[in-house]
């Protein structure tokens, strides 16, 4: 399975690095120019097996930083918002995957959070962020500052605990045999 | 019987009588959740035709109904929800189990999944595969008619038993 080896070139993001190279180091540039310090580290197709450039940015500055690529470099549409738990320090890498219809290009934005520590919200930038982050507070029990309904949206609301994280255990069932609660006031 | 129609009845219990009448009926709760509710879907068109078993009056309502195909992967959050439309039922009540993931979650041995809907409500006739072919769940059908003929459901036991009860607390 060469998509699998180390080598840059046997993965997808070959073909895409020759055709968007360019653009995407300008807009790389760009970014380091508007926040320095805090873009914490780069990685390029060229040089890491990834499709697209990933963007490792400091959790305080990633709403500015995605509100930059929204604005200036026309990365319109979220295309995905979840999270991945390294089992390292900090725990958790929140993942946002953009796309640009202007320009036919992705890019992959992640900031690391420690457990028990809030990320700020991207509802005020993408509306269709919501539920996404509830999802990631389902599964992995990331919290999110200023969002306006954080509650689970997948597992029923009595579950513990939260089953995406590594030590949650495979078989870590939790059968009700009653139907959850029905938030009547949502309804209307 | 003759021909001249001189002796025009059977003798026989009632509740053969009944039983006959149950097997020969049954109105049918498609439970399909999911690639096993497509299968169960080609059982009930005109290639197989459930009808033959008379078994083709498909009912979306507990009330109508009184057999449960329990089609596909029953989720935890979707366990309550089918435990209260066996609940809703109406005795006698039968259940069957189609595919490997209602019968015992399958593949998905994970913390999302019910372990076969057996931990829920009583079943009835197990139907293996993943997906079950129609021919299958037909078979399964013909299984639970024999089985409803000589009262051997779970809730055909039940009634017994909750009458016998009964008897009992008359001093009949």
């Amino acid at each position: 399975m060469s998509q699998n080896t180390l080598s840059p070139i046997a993965t997808n993001g070959g073909d895409l690095w020759a055709k968007f190279g360019e653009t995407w180091k300008s807009q790389i540039e760009a970014l380091k120019q508007q926040f320095g310090e805090r873009i914490e580290e780069v990685k390029l197709p060229s040089e890491y097996p990834t499709d697209v450039p990933i963007v490792y940015v400091k959790k305080e500055a990633i709403i500015d930083a995605l509100g930059f690529a929204r604005s200036t470099l026309e990365y319109g549409f979220l295309s995905d918002l979840t999270a991945t738990d390294e089992e390292s320090e900090p725990r958790f890498e929140l993942v946002y995957n953009l796309f640009s219809h202007t320009k036919f290009t992705r890019i992959r934005f992640k900031t690391r959070v420690r457990e028990n520590e809030e990320c700020p919200t991207l509802v005020n930038l993408w509306p269709g962020a919501n539920w996404q982050e509830r999802e990631v507070f389902d599964m992995f029990g990331v919290r999110f500052t200023g969002h306006p309904d954080l509650r689970r949206i997948l597992m029923d609301e009595r579950w513990v605990g939260h089953p995406l994280r590594k030590d949650y255990p495979l078989r870590g069932y939790q059968v009700f045999t009653e139907a959850q609660h029905i938030h009547t006031e949502l309804l209307e | 019987m003759s021909k001249d129609g001189s002796i025009g009845y059977l003798t026989t219990r009632l509740e053969d009588f009944v039983n006959w009448g149950r097997k020969n009926a049954m109105w049918p709760l498609p439970f399909g959740t999911s690639c096993c509710g497509i299968e169960m879907m080609a059982t009930m068109c005109s290639d197989y035709d459930i009808a033959r078993f008379g078994a083709e009056a498909m009912r979306f309502s507990p009330r109508q109904a009184d057999l449960l195909i329990v089609a596909g992967i029953i989720n935890l959050k979707m366990a309550p929800i089918l435990k209260s439309v066996y609940d809703q039922m109406g005795d006698p009540k039968f259940v069957l189990s189609m595919g490997a993931c209602a019968s015992s979650g399958g593949i998905f041995n994970v913390y999302s999944v019910l372990q076969g809907i057996d931990t829920m409500i009583p079943v009835d006739v197990y139907v293996p595969g993943c997906p079950p072919s129609p021919e299958g769940v037909l078979h399964g059908l013909i299984r639970l008619q024999g089985m409803v003929a000589r009262g051997e459901t779970n809730s055909q036991k039940r009634e017994r038993a909750q009458n016998e009860a009964r008897r009992q607390m008359k001093g009949v």
